[in-house]
C-alpha cells in the first residue's frame, strides 16, 4: 500500500459517501474520519488484501455508527440555518432531475438498504464482497438488496406521478436535516 | 461465492444503471487537499510501522551477531567483537537517520514538530533531551533554510532529526544523537566523513566525541559533501 494506492480510492469513496449521504460536506467528512480511523486500525488491515474492501468496510461502520447516534439524540445538532443551508440545496449545475430524484428517494431507505444498494451498483460489488463490509450474513445481503430495489422503484414511481409538481424548496424540507430558523 | 449482484428484472436493471450514474462527476474532481493529507498519514503511519518490524528484525540479528562475536571472541581473540559490534552500532544510526528522513521527508503539514520560527525553544529543548548543547547550522549560503526540528527515539536513546529547505521545495535532515548510552570518555570516538546510501536516500555520517551525524537529501554526492562540510565546521565552532 503506498499513498498513491489509498489516493486512488478516495473519488469512489467519496462518490460513494455522498450518494450515502446526500450531501456533500457531510460526505467528505465521512470520508476523511475514514482516513484517519484507518490510521489508527490500520495493523488490521493485511498487506496484499482488498485496499477498497477494507476501506469501504471501516467507513460502512463509521457510517452505521453514526447513523445510530443520530437516532439515540436526534434533535438539537441536526438543526441547519436556513440561509446557512440555502447554497447547499440548489443542486449542482451537473445534476439533472433524475439524479436529485434518486438521491432523494434514496434517502427514505433504511440506511442498511442503502449501503447495500450502493455498494451493488456503484462499486459493482458482489454479494459475497458487500457481505464482508457490510458485516452481514449472505442472506441478509440478498434481501436487504432485493427490499431496497422494490422500494427504490416505488418510490421513484411516485416521484415521476405528479410531474414536477414538488418544488426544489418543499424537496429540501423533505430530507433528513430538519431545517429550522437559528435566528 | 463471488456472484454479481446483478438483477434480473429489466425494471431493475434500469434502476441499476440510473444508480450508476448518481454523482459520477465527483469521480472526476481532484481530491480535497484535506483528504490527500488524511491518505498520506495513514501512508506513513503504515511505513513507519513497517519500518519498526524492519528494525525488530534488524535488532534480532544483531543480537545474533553480538552473540556470536562474544562466543568467538571467549574462544579465539579479544578485542574482534567489540570492533565488529561498533560498526554496526553506526550503520544502525545511518539506517535510521535513513528511515526518519523518509519518513517526514514528503510530509506537508507537519514536517517538524517545532518550526523555526521558535528557533530558540527548538534548540534549547532537544538540547535538554539529547543531554548536549546542540547547534543548529546555517545552509542559507547553499539555499537551504531551516523549517524546524523534531525529537525521535532511538536505539541508544533520544535523537533529534532538523529539517532544511531549499526554494524549491528539496529537503535535508540532520539526525544526531549519542551513540552509546554511557557517555565513557574511554569510548570516545570519532570517525571519518563516510557516503552510506540506505534505500532511495543518500546520507552523510561522521561521529564527534561519542555523538553521531547524519545529512541526508536528494542531492547529488558532491553537493551533499559539501553541505555535510559546513555543517560540520559550523557545529565544531566554539561560539
Amino acid at each position: 500500500m503506498s499513498r498513491q494506492d489509498i489516493v486512488a480510492h478516495i473519488p469512489a469513496m467519496r462518490r460513494y459517501a455522498r450518494s450515502l449521504t446526500g450531501d456533500v460536506w457531510a460526505a467528505d467528512d465521512l470520508v476523511q474520519d475514514t482516513l484517519e480511523r484507518a490510521c489508527s486500525k490500520w495493523r488490521l488491515w493485511l498487506a496484499g488484501t482488498d485496499l477498497r474492501a477494507w476501506l469501504f468496510t471501516v467507513m460502512h461502520n463509521l457510517f452505521i455508527s453514526d447513523v445510530r447516534q443520530l437516532q439515540r439524540r436526534p434533535a438539537p445538532h441536526l438543526m441547519v440555518d436556513v440561509d446557512e443551508a440555502a447554497h447547499a440545496l440548489h443542486a449542482p449545475a451537473s445534476s439533472t432531475e433524475l439524479q436529485i430524484d434518486l438521491q432523494r428517494c434514496l434517502l427514505q431507505l433504511p440506511p442498511d438498504q442503502r449501503a447495500v444498494l450502493l455498494l451493488v451498483t456503484l462499486e459493482d460489488m458482489g454479494y459475497a464482497e458487500v457481505a464482508k463490509v457490510t458485516g452481514v450474513p449472505l442472506g441478509t445481503v440478498m434481501s436487504r438488496l432485493s427490499r431496497a430495489r422494490e422500494r427504490m422503484r416505488e418510490l421513484m414511481q411516485d416521484a415521476a406521478t405528479p410531474p414536477a409538481s414538488p418544488q426544489r424548496s418543499t424537496e429540501a424540507a423533505a430530507q433528513p436535516p430538519t431545517l429550522r430558523r437559528l435566528k | 461465492m463471488t456472484a454479481p449482484a446483478r438483477p434480473t428484472d429489466a425494471a431493475d436493471q434500469a434502476l441499476d444503471d440510473a444508480l450508476r450514474g448518481l454523482h459520477r462527476e465527483v469521480l472526476s474532481e481532484a481530491v480535497p487537499p484535506s483528504l490527500q493529507d488524511a491518505a498520506e498519514r495513514l501512508d506513513a503511519m503504515q511505513h513507519s510501522t513497517l519500518r519498526s518490524r524492519q528494525w525488530l528484525g534488524m535488532a534480532a540479528s544483531l543480537l545474533l551477531a553480538v552473540s556470536v562475536g562474544w562466543f568467538a571472541h571467549a574462544y579465539v581473540q579479544p578485542g574482534g567483537a567489540s570492533y565488529a559490534s561498533k560498526g554496526t552500532a553506526e550503520r544502525e544510526f545511518v539506517r535510521q537517520a535513513s528511515f526518519a528522513h523518509e519518513v517526514y521527508l514528503p510530509e506537508k503539514r507537519h514536517p517538524v514538530e517545532v518550526a523555526a520560527a521558535e528557533q530558540e525553544h527548538l534548540v534549547q529543548w532537544l538540547s535538554k533531551r539529547l543531554g548536549k548543547p546542540l547547534k543548529v547550522p546555517h545552509l542559507s549560503e547553499q539555499g537551504f533554510e531551516l523549517v524546524g526540528g523534531r525529537l525521535l527515539p532511538g536505539d541508544t536513546g533520544a535523537r533529534a532529526q532538523f529539517m532544511f529547505q531549499d526554494a524549491q521545495g528539496k529537503r535535508l535532515t540532520l539526525y544526531l544523537g549519542s551513540l552509546q548510552k554511557s557517555a565513557n570518555p574511554a569510548d570516545v570516538e570519532s570517525t571519518q566523513f563516510r557516503f552510506e546510501s540506505v534505500g532511495n536516500t543518500p546520507s552523510f555520517y561522521w561521529a564527534e566525541r561519542g555523538f553521531g551525524y547524519a545529512l541526508s537529501g536528494q542531492v547529488d554526492k558532491a553537493t551533499l559533501m559539501a553541505l555535510a562540510t559546513s555543517v560540520y565546521a559550523q557545529i565544531n565552532t566554539q561560539p
